[in-house]
């Protein structure tokens, strides 16, 4: 039971990196993409309807920790104190500019607003890797590294989204921000995923098992199968690749800190109740594939691709 | 001062500051819905302009509720790690219920209503707003299960010095949940209700040309002339009577809401009587165990064998007194300060009682005052319009009375009021709870992280403070600013590639909620 609770917690964890990773990169890449106040708006389009939804992974993901896990919830929001005082700073000032932005007067106010979304969403994509890098390594350099990675993928999955869901010529300055963010996105992944196994190895309990390595280098060649992707222009399968290599590298994150997620602390022992998580199980049963499908129905709903003169909204 | 104290601020002012927004999310999210629903029926203008109106002041309004939430659920991590553990167990429960079960309903159907006004079918789309209002109200239950086991703990051991649930169903059905749950949530009505008076109110004097202190600012708007707002285009009588339509909404959800919360209130403090006696002594400053007791409406003021009517539906009733408690619960847990800040927890249960029940009270007189009279001419009234509506059912004239202006002036008052009270609820609820974070297993000293140091809390509790500030004022002055401006421009130059396809989507078209 307690295993399967890690698996779920870290099901949530990866729904969190990969829906709200396009967030963040969408939001990060906000200046950059955009030109006018009609294209600004075709890029925050692209989210405005799901960011929030998104965000509600990681809301499940931290209570579902706390359910199941008090003590390595506890552990590790206590130990990371700062880091996640500035996470949550950045939500804040992003959700704000974000839900705002559309009812300011144009000019300053909503430039304030573009400011809050570019400066959460960098930050927080930021703090989560840094979070986990330092998790593992406890120096500053896997500290930045860590950072770097989520930061520069985020940034790489924004804009492969962003080039999948609008047209003209903000869809093509995704297509150039997301071979940049390659540039950087594709070595960093190659120094920081190999060490995640690694890291494993130095710790008593933590099993770098042959599982790890395979998922840590199959998530760089989804990697850089995206990158090529994008290149060729097949921007459906090059989301698809972003994705899973996000997906890969949370499997191999959460696999490396089996059975023990904060120094000290074993699963075992943080857990709760068999009675908790059973009947956490029956909920999480019936509620996720409900969330799922409703989820995915809007995601359907908003599927067309966005032009500058959206005069939907 | 030490982390502890900083903690418990940076708790406070968290939480209050998040209770600011959740009550109008609950109850406005509803009042929307209904406005919505009114039009998918009638299919008149006016509820759809008022639909758009009140439905972006929530979203504003929204927002903020959603990121100071974030707030909440890592601080009982980041403060209050021993707590955590302590209780994650059971109380963690009805967390993760809360965000899979309501959280997830609410953000993704209120993202399909914002815009999904010209892509989803008319009913899909009610159907949408209706699914994220009763996802605010399921957020509800969950995180009051939560926090009334704090007060009153069920279905648990405490194995290893930590609490184990035994039993889920207990702890949703906790009594002290149901009765505070409904007490909440009816409480967040009258403030949305409130809000919505407030709003309708001032709209009604701006039609007229007054000020909310009942100066002339302006000529009155006259029939289809501009005066500068949004909404010049609709004529004037069907402006008042739109504000009227809204007002009348409001006062009936306000006046409903406030028979629940008094019946609800009377419950909860029954169940204080048996289950938190030190609140209930404190909040009447009661020291010794009296029979009979009385209730003090204010210093020196009293009723007698009130308060034991009240504790226990029994005039000769004897009800705990504080100093004799601290007595007894020395004898039973050791020597510490078991008393709460009195005078903290008196004051805010009658500026709850006596700011609420005020707010019920306006609605229940605006009632009256706007009742429809058959067949009559409204009398004594003074306002400038005579708005008449036609019963199409019986052919019969309907006299609706106009609001009087200085009812409409009063109403301005029914947004600070209650959220004055609902506010003073929770510092009662939670002041009058200490030193207790769970009521007789956990204490507040015990519960705070222990790794956390004066600093790091210092540099959060001062930014978050700074930050909610800055919001707090920029979230007003847009609330005044929309309230100012009107709502937007009715529908006129349908969309002529929707036109063909659904003929319904014409009407929805033009949208600027985002
Ligand atoms: C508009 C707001 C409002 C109004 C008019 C009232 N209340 Fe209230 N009350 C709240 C808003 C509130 C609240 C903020 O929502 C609280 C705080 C915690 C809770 O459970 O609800 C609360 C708590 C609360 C408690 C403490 C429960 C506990 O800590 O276990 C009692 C005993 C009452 N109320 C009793 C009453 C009575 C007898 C009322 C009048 C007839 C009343 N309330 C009106
Ligand atoms: C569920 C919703 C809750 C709400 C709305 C709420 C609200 C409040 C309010 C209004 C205060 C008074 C602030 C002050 O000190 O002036 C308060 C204090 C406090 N609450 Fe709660 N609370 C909730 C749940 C909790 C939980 C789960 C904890 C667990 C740690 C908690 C712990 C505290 C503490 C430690 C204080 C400080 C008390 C003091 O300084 O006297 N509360 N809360
Ligand atoms: C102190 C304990 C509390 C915690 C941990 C907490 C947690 C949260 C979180 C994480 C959110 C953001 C959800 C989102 O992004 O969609 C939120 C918002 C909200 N919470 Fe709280 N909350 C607390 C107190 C309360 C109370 C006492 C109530 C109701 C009586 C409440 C009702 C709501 C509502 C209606 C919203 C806004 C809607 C929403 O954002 O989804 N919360 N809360």
């Amino acid at each position: 039971m307690t295993t399967f609770w890690f698996i779920v917690i870290a099901f949530l964890w990866t729904g969190y990196f990969v829906l709200e990773g396009f967030d963040f990169g969408v939001g990060a890449l906000l200046p950059l993409l955009s030109r006018s106040e009609a294209e600004r708006r075709q890029v925050i389009g692209t989210i405005g309807p799901v960011w929030d939804g998104n965000e509600v992974w990681m809301i499940t993901a931290v209570g579902a920790m706390f359910a199941a896990f008090p003590a390595w919830y506890s552990g590790l929001l206590s130990s990371f104190y700062l880091p996640m005082f500035l996470i949550v700073a950045g939500l804040i000032v992003r959700g704000v500019g974000l839900e705002w932005r559309g009812k300011v007067r144009p000019g300053r106010e909503r430039a304030l607003c573009d400011a809050g979304i570019v400066a959460g969403s960098v930050l927080t994509a930021f703090l989560w890797g840094a979070v986990f890098g330092n998790l593992l390594y406890d120096t500053v350099l896997a500290t930045v590294i860590g950072g770097l990675l989520s930061l520069s993928v985020a940034i790489l999955h924004g804009a492969v989204f962003v080039t999948l869901k609008t047209t003209g010529p903000v869809r093509a300055r995704a297509r150039r921000a997301a071979l940049l963010a390659a540039a950087a996105a594709v070595p960093v992944g190659v120094v920081a995923l190999p060490s995640i196994p690694a890291s494993a190895m130095d710790v008593p309990n933590w099993s770098a098992s042959p599982w790890l390595w395979a998922c840590a280098v199959l998530a760089m060649a989804a990697l850089t199968a995206g990158v090529a992707l994008v290149w060729r222009r097949r921007e459906g399968w090059a989301f698809t690749a972003t994705a899973l290599s996000i997906v890969l590298t949370t499997a191999t994150l959460f696999g490396a800190m089996w059975p023990a997620p904060l120094p000290g602390l074993t699963l075992a022992e943080a857990a709760s109740a068999p009675y908790t998580l059973t009947m956490l199980t029956w909920i999480g049963l019936i509620a996720l594939p409900a969330v799922l499908v409703y989820q995915g129905w809007s995601y359907w709903v908003f599927r067309k691709r966005l032009t500058v003169d959206i005069s939907s909204h | 001062m030490d982390a502890l104290d900083l903690a418990r601020w940076q708790f406070g002012v968290t939480t209050v500051y998040h209770f600011l927004f959740v009550p109008l999310t609950i109850g406005l999210g509803a009042f929307v819905a209904g406005l919505q629903t009114a039009w998918y029926r009638t299919g008149k203008d006016h509820y759809l302009t008022l639909t758009k109106f009140f439905g972006k002041l929530f979203l504003i309004n929204f927002a903020m509720g959603v990121v100071t939430g974030i707030v909440q659920e890592f601080q009982f991590g980041m403060n209050w790690s021993e707590y955590s553990t302590f209780v994650g167990d059971v109380f963690g429960a009805p967390l993760a219920l809360e965000s899979l079960v309501a959280f997830f309903l609410e953000s993704t159907f209120l993202g399909l209503w914002i815009f999904g006004w010209n892509r989803l079918p008319k009913r899909l789309h009610l159907a949408a707003i209706w699914a994220a209002a009763i996802g605010s109200n399921l957020s509800a239950y969950f995180i009051l299960a939560a926090n009334a086991w704090m007060k009153h703990p069920v279905g648990y051991e405490v194995v290893n010095g930590r609490a184990r649930m035994t039993d889920l169903w207990a702890v949703l059905t906790n009594p002290t949940a149901l009765a505070q749950i409904p007490h909440v949530v009816a409480a967040a009505f009258v403030v949305a209700g409130g809000f919505v008076l407030a709003v309708s109110g001032y709209r009604i004097l701006r039609e007229r040309g007054l000020g909310v202190t009942g100066r002339r600012t302006a000529e009155p708007a006259t029939a289809g002339a501009g005066d500068g707002d949004g909404d010049a285009t609709i004529p004037l009588r069907r402006r008042t009577d739109m504000w009227r339509t809204s007002l009348r909404g409001a006062l009936v959800m306000t006046a409903l809401a406030g028979v629940v919360v008094a019946g609800t209130g009377d419950l909860s403090g029954r169940l204080l009587h048996e289950q938190q006696p030190m609140k209930l002594a404190a909040a009447e400053g009661l020291t010794r165990d009296t029979a009979g007791a009385p209730f003090s409406i204010v210093p020196g003021v009293e009723v007698p064998n009130m308060l034991s009517l009240l504790a226990a539906h029994d005039p000769g009733a004897t009800v705990q007194g504080v100093d004799d408690i601290q007595r007894r619960y020395e004898e039973q847990f050791g020597p510490a300060d078991y008393t709460p800040n009195v005078p903290v927890v008196f004051w805010s249960f009658r500026v709850m009682i006596g700011f609420g029940m005020a707010t019920v009270g306006l609605s229940v007189l605006g009632l009256w005052l706007t009742r429809k009279r058959r067949g009559g001419q409204p009398s004594g009234q003074r306002g400038r319009q005579r708005g008449r509506r036609h019963d199409s059912r019986t052919g019969e004239k309907r006299a609706a009375a106009p609001v009087p202006s200085w009812f409409a002036r009063a109403c301005v008052l029914a947004l600070p009021l209650p959220m004055m009270a609902i506010i003073a609820g929770w510092l009662l609820s939670e002041i009058g709870r200490q030193p207790w974070t769970v009521q007789g297993e956990l204490l507040t000293a015990a519960s705070v992280s222990p790794g956390v140091s004066l600093a790091e809390v210092a540099i959060s509790l001062s930014v978050f403070t700074v930050l909610y500030g800055v919001l707090a004022v920029a979230e007003a002055a847009l609330l005044v600013r929309h309230v100012k401006a009107g709502p937007e421009q009715p529908p006129t130059i349908p969309d002529p590639t929707l036109t063909a396809a659904d003929p319904d989507a014409a009407r929805l078209t033009p949208t600027l909620m985002y």
